[in-house]
């Protein structure tokens, strides 16, 4: 089982590395289309997008401990494309249903004259579909190139709204009740944020060692040297935490875990964007240094699908509504099936 | 990368037939401590009932991890592990015996002379001989190197001399594992520094108890004035105190005693916040935050023990789990007091609030205690490769 994610997060890990560069990531996330289709074919053609898809169906049927590897990959070199989202719907529509391209994962709301409204889909400009939660048990898998688009307040999002009549046209998936879309994003988000975080942290550690100041290198300062302590615990902790919230044989996460993995990754993001900015001082204020990729796209997803705040009132209700010591629901949060 | 594989810890599952000793605890420990009020059970490790130890002996509870041949259970780190955590969460009175389980015996287990060994395990494991350790002094806190506390060699053994402080129930121990220069001077720094068993009923030993700000006396100060100690006093060799007390560091900073410091006070505080009304939405945020925080950190312990089993020395991550830890404990009873004085009403319990009095008053000692904030933050950064 370690292997096999071993051999998956390496497989991603290399396509990475050669084609989501540092220029792609900023391309994709100007607009090129070109730069975003020829990566997302790359990540098809090793297979990623249907990694917990059954073996029956095509797929490499792993379960999310096993593609933590690949997301945190994604997250270290901040991929702007949906391959978490993806893989995660993949799993969950039946194979008459998977359309190929990227999928973007979002809340919606019926309206009364019958049109759906998804007032903010994450990179839904770098996705053709959407799977949209539009209440408890109802979900439509939706074209996006059916919907009107409005701007949002980042360069590849989308308010998208679908009229009434591609909405009755739209497949419609019957799942589980229970089961909630944020918990399935914020499952992937985390751990893409686990390895986002490693990379800040890698970066600035560079930065320190190379920087010199005062005739040595900034990094021999106690100060900064806490500093760069305080982000790794952080950066240790959040991947720890991204674990729990992506582990199991199975393709749908829990969510009590999830809500750990969110909430303590987004607590990272703060404290880790910006001690890295000041270890880096103006030069990682720039746009031209990488920096801001990754530290940038980390605020991103801490706002996206639910901030900290949203999961500690989660995990907060559910630790309200047992008795007894703190101790066993802690356990049921860390004692995964490995 | 590799300075970052400290960072990169596995999910780690504490194996079944571990994991069954929870049960049989629980159940004792509610039997044994059902009186003991909340405020004296978030004591927990600083609590100090030598017949509560007596007991826990007598189950065969202390030395759990220890050769069934010195008087131990035999039993594996993780099933010791699920022992103190259930002994932390409840708030149980472990202080007598703390130190010899953690420390004092595996360290004469593995250092000492079968002598030693066959003389002070069994008696460790029955809950009758209790241990302190000696490290810092007046002026060697942070920086132990310097440690001054001079063993001579002479004709009879050792002659001891010097002074210890901050030494945690020095006043309730038979014996003190202590730190000292057995050759060269403060200058050599590392080198000349070996351990002793000091056996504290000796003349010229003088310990006086020093009261903390909550009014508790758990740690002292240690007098030794030409304290004859025999030649079986070395524990390991002469000269190599400083590897062997820093081989026990792993061990004393990445436990469950590095995270469940405040969790007595804090199931208390869930109970109130449980009451009908009493659940207002901070206070369930709160809750959250604690658990979201605490459910990863429990992970990495549980993921260090597995790399101590393995026979690692993970010194950093140890020191990760420990300021995080502390860090949190650090932060749950100012969060707590934060929550129950923003109530309009300020009917809270008044057995609550004892305990938030204490753990408040005892947090400044979670992040000095074993390695303060700013050495472990120092050693992270060491790991890391900038020093």
């Amino acid at each position: 089982m370690t292997n096999d994610s071993d051999l998956f997060a390496d497989a991603a890990r290399q396509v990475l590395a050669d084609q989501c560069t540092p220029q792609v990531v900023r391309a994709i996330e100007a607009g090129d289309s070109c730069s975003a289709q020829s990566l997302w074919e790359q990540l098809e053609a090793a297979g990623l997008t249907d990694a917990l898809v059954p073996e029956s169906e095509g797929g490499s049927q792993l379960g999310l401990g096993q593609v933590f590897g690949v997301l945190e990959q994604c997250g270290a070199h901040a991929l702007p494309l949906l391959l978490g989202e993806t893989m995660i719907a993949h799993a969950a529509l039946p194979p008459s249903m998977r359309p190929s391209g990227a999928m973007a994962l979002a809340r919606g709301q019926r309206e009364a004259d019958g049109t759906v409204r998804c007032a903010l889909v994450r990179s839904a400009k770098v996705a053709e579909h959407v799977l949209v939660q539009a209440d408890d048990t109802m979900w439509l898998l939706l074209p996006i190139a059916a919907a009107q688009s409005s701007d949002h307040a980042l360069a590849l999002d989308a308010t998208l709204v679908w009229p009434a009549a591609q909405v009755t046209a739209a497949a419609q998936l019957s799942m589980e009740s229970g089961v909630d879309l944020w918990t399935l994003q914020a499952c992937v988000v985390a751990a893409q944020m686990a390895g986002a975080l490693g990379t800040v942290l890698a970066c600035t550690l560079q930065y320190a060692n190379d920087r010199k100041q005062f005739g040595r290198p900034i990094g021999k300062f106690q100060a900064i040297q806490h500093q760069l302590a305080v982000m790794s615990e952080h950066v240790c902790a959040a991947r720890m935490a991204a674990q729990l919230g992506c582990s199991g044989a199975g393709a749908v996460p829990d969510r009590l875990r999830v809500a750990t993995a969110k909430a303590r990754c987004s607590q990272a993001a703060l404290v880790v964007s910006e001690m890295a900015h000041a270890v880096h001082g103006a030069i990682g204020f720039t746009e031209e240094f990488d920096l801001q990729l990754y530290t940038r796209r980390l605020h991103a997803w801490r706002q996206t699908a639910g901030s900290e705040a949203y999961w500690h009132d989660v995990a907060g209700q559910a630790l309200i509504a047992q008795e007894g010591g703190s101790l066993d629901v802690i356990r049921r949060i860390t004692d995964v099936a490995i | 990368m590799s300075s970052l594989n400290s960072l990169t810890l596995a999910l780690t599952r504490i194996p079944d037939e571990d994991e069954a000793l929870r049960t049989e605890v629980r159940s004792f420990l509610q039997d044994a401590i059902r009186d003991m009020p909340a405020h004296v059970r978030a004591r927990s490790w600083g609590g100090y009932d030598t017949a509560f130890s007596r007991k826990l002996g007598e189950k065969g509870w202390i030395g759990l991890t220890l050769p069934r041949e010195y008087g131990g259970a035999g039993r594996s780190a993780f099933a010791r592990y699920v022992l103190v955590e259930e002994f932390l969460n409840t708030g149980a009175p472990v202080g007598s015996h703390w130190i010899a389980d953690r420390q004092s015996a595996p360290l004469i287990l593995k250092y000492g002379t079968e002598e030693q060994k066959r003389f002070h395990v069994p008696r460790i494991c029955r809950g009758e001989s209790f241990f302190c350790i000696g490290m810092s002094e007046p002026n060697s806190g942070s920086d132990l190197a310097s440690v001054r506390t001079r063993a001579e060699p002479n004709e009879h053994g050792w002659l001891l001399n010097g002074q210890k402080i901050w030494t945690t129930n020095a006043h309730h121990c038979q014996y003190m594992i202590a730190l000292v220069r057995t050759s060269g001077t403060s200058e050599d720094r590392h080198k000349g520094l070996s351990q002793v068993i000091v056996d504290l009923s000796l003349p010229g030993v003088t310990v006086r108890p020093i009261e903390d700000l909550s009014g508790d006396r758990h740690f002292c100060e240690v007098f030794f004035e030409d304290v004859q100690l025999g030649h079986d006093a070395l524990i390991g060799n002469e000269g190599q105190g400083w590897e062997q007390v820093t081989a026990e560091l792993a061990f004393e900073r990445s436990g469950p005693e590095r995270l469940f410091s405040s969790i007595v006070l804090f199931d208390q505080w869930l109970d109130y916040v449980r009451l009908p009304g009493n659940a207002t939405p901070s206070s369930t945020r709160l809750a959250g935050k604690v658990l979201t925080q605490l459910a990863p950190l429990r992970a990495m312990s549980v993921s260090v023990q597995e790399r101590l089993m393995q026979g690692g020395s993970p010194i950093v991550e140890a020191a990760l789990v420990k300021e995080l830890g502390t860090t949190l404990e650090q932060s749950i009873p100012a969060d707590i007091a934060q929550d129950l004085f923003s109530r309009q009403d300020d009917d809270v319990p008044v057995e609550l609030l004892m305990t938030l009095k204490y753990v408040t008053e005892a947090s400044p000692s979670f992040s000095l205690r074993g390695g303060t904030r700013e050495i472990l933050r120092g050693m992270i950064a060491r790991g890391l490769g900038l020093r």
